[in-house]
């Protein structure tokens, strides 16, 4: 991309919030696993390899794997939001690789949530009206 | 004074030495990134360091010894690094330097005697929700207990002996 | 096909485990007695942390939360709220707890947090500026290049009444005006990420989380003070923090947000990162610089301030990493809304790295002004394993103890300063009953001592002397003389060192003296401590009537100093102990006892 104007700046932030609302708000189902330092050493890589390697099994190859920082949720690590179409979005947490797999064939597949990992997403944030259905 | 020396420093160390050599303050990212390389700061490549960024020996060593990451002696082939934050120390990372220097006969700055361990202690990796928390070659292990030590250690010690073989 | 519902029990670890259980189980056994299990899933979840108010649940997606739940409410629930589509009012939580801290305006969460600082952190990729953009990023940047002159930067600033997150407290927009008046040829801009306190990981957290939001903050400051150049100095410990640093730098760089002419405005900025080597002085900002100077990081004395005369002898505004991530949202959302939360003289939020003896230890933002209360208990979730709190510890090796008398004082920077700690950079360390004091004073100082620069008498001799009148305490050879010589060579290196590090290290062995004499004075007259923690002073002994001869302690036992057939009653022999306490924590039967 070349250096922006205001109005390239415009235009790029116009496109990255329609790309947003796309994926917040829209028919693709996320794995979204928090991805610092703390969520890294409690085993957040493994627990990566196990929802791709899971989702690669039951084809689900429309299922978005992305990563984020840290959701502040430290007892809990490593942390994962899953957000599937229709359903509330949720925070599991302790995500080690079985876990991980029983959230793709269980979760995203079963449309049921899973016993004991759920949490809480700890706050709103300044800018909460921004995502949709943000707690 | 000239110092005659053999060290041939890497190709990508000395690039790196040019792109800072011009830049106010360039000293201490040029250590790391000796550091990178050599794992501490040998002797010879201080001398080298010294002449291509035309600093004062003295200067170079003033720097190393201030800073705890600079290191003037080899480490062990495994480095490992036990948090002494306040966390980890509340939840017993003395422990575990403890039972690291019965496992290997290493104590905190010591390299063990078969060169396979060096053991030191940071301050706060910023894991406390793991705590108590070390690593060993920056891979992080969490939540110890002493009893966890001999397994964690051996993947090390099974990692180079499999590479021998 | 989705379930209409999700009803979420709260069972965390610091909860009425019972309670919630049996919650849960009424709630179970109502959906499926009133046929509507194959719209309703119950489940237990993790801490949510209402644990005053056990048991909490959920319904999802509404996201209707009850409190105080009980078994018997599980009918009203059910028929009420998930067949009939009305909540049970009773049931509810009473939002007023949480709007207290927040005016009307402010989108709080039930928890008593809000993310300004962490707004981004655990949503966006941080690796990814599309994601930034989507979230406003860079429009502060914007907004301050095409709509507002320095001095209105300056302005929103002092309107939002923000001070420095990295421990001192002072007013923001001060320092920015001060460099801003100064004429030079160059000025220069730093952002201080040389995180070193102990049990401290929130500049991390928000580097790794959101790195955009301190680029774009460092720009809007190049602009109003007239810098065309920032670095960032971060701690070498911290490579995930620098990796992704360096990738938003290069981004930023690409789309022309960094660099000349930026958006097409005549302002130029660029900034350069530079690593620390371990050296927790240099936090302090004056040795900082001499380290981005390339040099041995020693502090000088303060005036001159770096505001005036700073790096390489320039004007220079350097501010911590939270500092920073807070401002793009002070210029887009107004220096009066972030002044509305907060107390009289700290305002906005603050977050901490919540840590130590508590079941939920996390990272959190929460508004200046609340209670470590609320705090601990609530978003903590309460202390670990059902022990007693004991203290608290702000401020890491610059702070002090706070102990139960105060969980309900609200907390902002005068407020902890009154009672010998200080707000810090955001460590809060909880301690339980099986902490010793003496052996924390200890600990700090051990790190102080270790840290010193060595430049300036007070702190060198002064915090060694310390050290060893603590060291000496804990050993049981302590005097009554010795607490004296505590508080004077405190009181000397608080009025003579150099530099914060030196006037501050004697604030956790003056605050635990404060606070918990009694525990000093334990182990200078009866030769104990209290917690069990200090080794010197144990005594391991083991209670004939409960001893069953498993020989358990004895396998265990490093120097094979405890005997006894099995069967029989096992002796330690106190002579060859070296009191590991390797047997206290193998009996099963509670039969050593260690005083």
């Amino acid at each position: 991309m070349s250096k922006l104007t205001r109005e390239g700046l415009a235009n790029a932030r116009a496109r990255a919030e329609a790309h947003w609302q796309q994926r917040w708000a829209g028919r693709q189902a996320q794995i979204i696993i928090g991805m610092g330092t703390c969520g890294i050493a409690a085993g957040a890589r493994k627990a990566w390899d196990a929802f791709a390697d899971e989702l690669k099994k039951n084809n689900l190859t429309d299922v978005r794997l992305e990563q984020t920082g840290c959701m502040g949720l430290c007892y809990s690590e490593p942390t994962v939001e899953v957000r599937v179409p229709d359903m509330p979005p949720i925070i599991y947490g302790k995500v080690d690789a079985e876990v991980a797999r029983r959230i793709v064939r269980k979760h995203i597949v079963g449309k049921l949530l899973i016993n004991d990992h759920i949490f809480d997403r700890p706050a709103n944030d300044a800018f909460g009206k921004k995502i949709a259905d943000s707690r | 004074m000239q110092v005659e020396t053999q060290t041939e420093l890497s190709p990508a160390l000395l690039e790196f030495i040019r792109q800072w050599k011009d830049k106010p303050g360039n000293l201490i990212m040029v250590l790391h990134k000796v550091q990178e390389e050599y794992r501490y700061v040998p002797r010879e490549v201080a001398f080298k360091v010294a002449e291509l960024l035309e600093v004062p020996l003295a200067k170079i060593y003033g720097v190393i010894t201030f800073y705890h990451l600079f290191k003037l002696k080899q480490p062990g082939r495994h480095q490992i690094a036990v948090c002494m934050g306040t966390a980890c120390y509340l939840k017993g990372g003395e422990d575990l330097i403890r039972e690291l220097e019965a496992l290997i006969g290493a104590g905190v700055n010591r390299v063990s005697p078969d060169g396979e361990f060096s053991v030191e202690v940071v301050r706060c990796l910023g894991c406390c929700g793991l705590a108590p928390v070390l690593t060993i070659d920056g891979e992080v292990y969490g939540n110890l207990k002493k009893a966890d030590l001999p397994d964690v250690l051996a993947k090390y010690q099974g990692r180079q002996v499999a590479a021998v073989a | 096909m989705a379930f209409k519902h999700y009803v979420l029990v709260c069972g965390g670890e610091g909860c009425n485990t019972k309670r919630a259980l049996a919650v849960h189980d009424a709630l179970l056994k109502e959906v499926r007695e009133q046929g509507v299990e194959n719209e309703v899933q119950v489940l237990k979840t993790g801490s949510f942390g209402f644990c005053g108010e056990c048991a909490a649940v959920q319904i999802l997606p509404d996201q209707t939360l009850y409190v105080d739940v009980q078994a018997g409410d599980a009918a009203a629930i059910v028929t009420q709220h998930l067949k009939q589509g009305r909540p049970v009012a009773r049931l509810l939580f009473d939002p007023q707890t949480t709007a207290k801290y927040f005016p009307k305006d402010v989108p709080a969460g039930h928890q008593k947090q809000l993310r300004i600082v962490l707004r981004n952190c655990g949503v966006i990729d941080p690796e990814r500026i599309e994601d930034y953009l989507a979230r406003e990023g860079y429009a502060a940047l914007e907004k301050a290049l095409f709509k507002m002159k320095p001095d209105d930067v300056i302005e929103e600033l002092k309107k939002s009444g923000l001070r420095g997150r990295g421990g001192g407290g002072y007013p923001t927009w001060q320092k920015w005006l001060f460099t801003k008046k100064v004429a030079s040829d160059q000025k220069y801009i730093i952002c201080n990420a040389d995180e070193g306190d102990p049990g401290a990981y929130m500049d991390r957290s928000t580097l790794e989380g959101d790195p955009h939001s301190i680029l774009e903050a460092m720009a809007i400051a190049g602009y109003t003070v007239g810098a065309s150049q920032g670095y960032i100095y971060i701690r070498a410990e911290y490579p995930l923090a620098i990796n992704r640093l360096n990738m938003a730098i290069a981004q930023a760089r690409e789309l022309g947000l960094l660099g000349q002419g930026i958006l097409g405005s005549g302002f130029d900025f660029d900034i350069e990162l530079r690593l620390g080597a371990g050296a927790f002085v240099c936090g302090e900002e004056t040795a900082l610089i001499t380290s981005i100077e390339g040099n041995r990081g020693m502090p000088s004395p303060r005036p001159p301030y770096p505001a005036v005369k700073g790096l390489w002898q320039k004007p220079t505004v350097i501010n911590n990493v939270e500092t920073w991530a807070a401002i793009p949202v002070i210029l887009l959302k107004g220096g009066d809304w972030f002044g509305k939360i907060g107390t009289a003289t700290s305002k906005g939020t603050k977050v901490f790295a919540l840590t130590g003896k508590v079941n939920n230890c996390g990272l959190i933002e929460v508004p200046m002004g609340i209670t470590l209360r609320e705090i601990i208990y609530e978003i903590g979730g309460g202390i670990l394993g059902g022990k007693a709190f004991k203290a608290v510890q702000t401020g890491g090796p610059s702070g002090g103890v706070i102990t139960k008398d105060y969980l309900d004082m609200p907390i902002d920077y005068e407020s902890l300063g009154q009672l010998g700690s200080i707000m810090g950079s955001g460590g809060m360390i909880v301690m339980d009953e099986d902490d010793c004091m003496v052996d924390v004073s200890k600990f700090y100082l051990e790190f102080t001592v270790d840290e010193s620069c060595g430049k300036c008498a007070p702190c060198r001799i002064g915090g060694r002397t310390l050290y060893n009148l603590v060291d000496k305490i804990s050993k049981g050879q302590g005097t009554l003389h010795d607490i004296e010589q505590i508080r004077d060579i405190g009181h000397a290196m608080r009025k003579a060192s150099l530099c914060g590090l030196g006037q501050t290290a004697p604030n956790p062995a003056i605050s635990t003296l404060k606070y918990f004499e009694a525990e000093y004075l334990a182990h200078i007259n009866d030769k104990k401590c209290p917690a069990g923690k200090c080794r010197d002073l144990l005594t391991f002994f083991i209670l004939p009537d409960k001893c069953i001869g498993c020989t358990l302690c004895a396998r265990r036992c490093p120097v094979n100093c405890i005997s006894g057939d099995r069967r029989a009653v096992h002796v330690i022999d106190a002579a060859k102990c070296i009191k590991c306490g390797e047997c206290y924590q193998a009996c099963k039967f509670g039969a050593v006892e260690r005083t």
